[in-house]
């Protein structure tokens, strides 16, 4: 049969050129300087990644500031975090709250109708859990959020969970019959940028307190054992933080030697704070719900939906290109109650025993 | 004059089918009656066979098929048989090699020992159809030059997937089998020895790499060049001798002084591609068992500066500075 070359290159030529437009981003790449010049150490953007940035990282809009009336412990029953928000305040929390949230299914989605101090819904569980987690992100990880803080809108942008969650992967080396065990790797990630990379490297490093760093830190061997499968890992963890965040290696790197923290830029020093928060966030808040949560909203092993860099970022290198939005809701950054930072900044697993021991003047507002 | 090409022509040499010049030494099985087949003609000669299998090309078949057998059915078991996902998700699915906590102790099948398996099974393969090469081009009564640019392929491939491992103590430091995950595995070998470039054998492997590269497109062109005075055909095609090598070499005087002659172009492509995988498996070989981060033994060494940033200078926040 002559179907000859000048058939077979067209054919090749058409699926190169769907190849092209479907996977490759349209040009102009914008480049910024990030490091010494000529080492390449820069940022780049596309036009079109930059519009969908700011198409979908808008703040919306927020009820003006209410601070009058009595203390909101002393009005509700069952008040435990914000008991000494004033009521104005307190009332204008739970607005936006709903607003950001369960804008479709309103005061409802966590409370009992005509019997808001009931915690009979799971969902009013959770959300003073997470009330609790906002205050001590703010009060504690200063040096990761900064001035630009969290709100409940920072992660949930109007949904009941926030888009960006995960959940545990199998634990690698767990059996698949007598063919060779499933190792976590090696399927589409879209943990990892649809590589073969390991598909969960949160558990690890996000949840458990695995070591990140592989690179030998001396020229020749003085003993360090990471080996290269433990760099898959790491490496599954820098394409998360890379996507997350819509920025290539060089925000924090200079990719010719990517450990080296002297050619770093500072954003891998937030970084660095970002890996202990969650690790803080992800034991500490979101572990011990596991129960309250129902079980189809668990993971398929059973545990409970978790938090990583996505979860706040979605695809910018600040939340909401760094719009301070918490500035506005005082409350949540432990508002005028110096006593609550202190009780929360020595050890952050002080944090919630504090939370939980009932609202106790000088625990939480 | 009809002129034969390839690729850009339909017009392809057809002559009577042979089975080959006659040998002096040795029996030589030849299979099947040759025949001719247009794509082939496309490509290369249009006669297919005679083939020569014999017992070193049959074992080696034979030991192949069982390493791909083994690969693919882990790798199919690894989308729970699904055939479509196994279609589908291929350049993903791989065969990892034994956790490093193994060490070089035979793991269990399903933790590392299929991939030993497989590893043994493909090696094998290899190295026997290394000796059929060797035999073949012995039995033709030619010099073993193809045998011997294949063996630096080998070398490059038993260092990264036993001799290294061994050295390191560790079949975990060895590739996985699989199309993306080797890839990665790649660069997960960068990153964690600070970075391969750095390597001066990794340096030298790509000096003769795009040197190959040179010389291939230079002598390529010299010859397609020289092809309408008869200059690429074969000793069956060619009716005039015509003055094809000697354009050629004074083509090449004209443009950069002196010309490589028919015999030494042939040589400096054949050092240049060996020189390829062998200085690379030196590279590898260094890796982790002498050198631990090439960046810093670089910086050491003064072969890279260390280039300042234009900010702050960060330090490590775990250490407070180091």
């Amino acid at each position: 049969m002559r179907i000859g070359l000048p058939s077979l290159a067209l054919a090749a030529t058409f699926g190169a050129a769907v190849l092209v437009v479907l996977t490759l981003n349209r040009p102009p790449v914008i480049t910024v300087q990030e490091g010494y010049r000529g080492t390449g150490q820069q940022l780049n953007f596309t036009p079109t990644e930059v519009a969908n940035a700011l198409g979908s990282n808008v703040v919306p809009p927020m009820l003006p500031r209410i601070s009058g009336g009595p203390l909101a412990g002393t009005v509700y029953k069952n008040v435990q975090v914000l008991k000494y928000v004033s009521t104005g305040a307190f009332t204008r929390l739970m607005v936006s709250m709903t607003n950001w949230v369960a804008p479709q299914q309103g005061c409802g989605y966590c409370h009992v109708a005509g019997n808001f101090a009931s915690d009979a819904k799971y969902t009013k569980v959770v959300a003073r859990r997470m009330l609790q987690m906002t205050i001590a992100t703010n009060v504690t990880y200063q040096d990761h959020v900064g001035p630009v803080g969290v709100t409940c809108y920072t992660c949930h942008r109007g949904n009941n969970a926030p888009a960006n969650i995960w959940f545990s992967g199998p634990v690698p080396g767990s059996s698949n019959g007598i063919a060779e065990a499933n190792m976590g790797k090696n399927l589409p990630a879209s943990a990892a940028d649809y590589s073969s990379l390991p598909s969960d490297p949160f558990t690890p490093f996000l949840l458990n307190n695995d070591s990140i760093r592989v690179s030998g830190v001396t020229a020749l061997p003085t003993g360090n054992r990471q080996s290269i499968k433990q760099t898959d890992w790491t490496y599954a963890l820098m394409m998360h933080y890379s996507d997350a965040l819509g920025v290539n290696c060089e925000f924090c790197h200079n990719s010719r030697a990517f450990a080296d923290w002297s050619q770093s830029t500072p954003q891998r020093v937030k970084a660095f704070y970002a890996e202990a928060m969650l690790r803080d966030l992800n034991s500490n808040y979101m572990v011990p719900l596991t129960q309250i949560f129902p079980v189809n909203l668990r993971g398929p092993g059973g545990d409970v939906a978790k938090i990583n860099c996505a979860t706040c970022h979605q695809g910018a290198y600040e939340p909401l290109l760094g719009a301070p939005m918490a500035k506005y809701f005082p409350e949540l950054e432990g508002a005028g109650t110096a006593q609550a930072a202190a009780t929360i900044k020595p050890t952050a697993a002080a944090a919630p025993a504090a939370a939980n021991s009932g609202g106790t003047p000088g625990s939480l507002p | 004059m009809i002129e034969s090409q390839n690729i850009f022509t339909r017009v392809q040499i057809r002559g009577p089918v042979h089975a080959g010049v006659p040998l002096q030494r040795g029996p030589w099985m030849r299979e099947g009656k040759p025949f001719f087949s247009y794509l082939a003609g496309q490509l290369g000669c249009a006669q297919v066979g005679p083939f020569y299998l014999g017992g070193l090309g049959i074992a080696s078949l034979i030991c192949g098929f069982v390493a791909i057998e083994i690969i693919g059915f882990n790798m199919w078991a690894s989308v729970n048989w699904n055939p479509l996902l196994f279609l589908r998700d291929l350049p993903w699915l791989a065969l990892e090699p034994p956790a490093p906590s193994n060490g070089l102790h035979l793991p269990p099948l399903d933790q590392g020992g299929w991939w030993l398996l497989a590893g043994f099974f493909l090696t094998t393969s290899i190295l026997l159809w290394w000796a059929r090469t060797y035999r073949r081009a012995r039995a033709l009564g030619l010099g073993t030059h193809t045998a011997w640019c294949f063996a630096a392929a080998i070398w490059l491939y038993l260092v990264l997937g036993i001799i290294r491992p061994v050295l390191m103590g560790s079949f975990g430091e060895a590739p996985p089998f699989g199309i993306f995950p080797h890839l990665d595995w790649t660069v997960a070998f960068s990153l964690r020895y600070g970075n391969l470039y750095y390597d001066p054998f990794h340096m030298l492997s790509i000096v003769f790499l795009y040197g190959s590269v040179l010389l291939f497109a230079m002598h390529a062109g010299t010859i397609l060049a020289v092809s309408r005075f008869g200059g690429d055909k074969e000793v069956e095609q060619t009716i005039d001798r015509g003055t094809a090598a000697e354009r050629a070499a004074l083509f090449w005087r004209w443009t950069m002084g002196f010309n490589a002659t028919m015999e030494s172009i042939h040589r400096w492509a054949w050092w240049f591609a060996v020189l390829t995988p062998l200085t690379g498996g030196i590279g590898i070989l260094l890796t982790g068992t002498v050198v631990d981060n090439w960046f810093l033994w670089a910086l050491k060494h003064g072969v890279a500066p260390h280039y300042p940033l234009p900010m702050v200078p960060v330090v490590d926040p775990a250490t407070g500075g180091k």
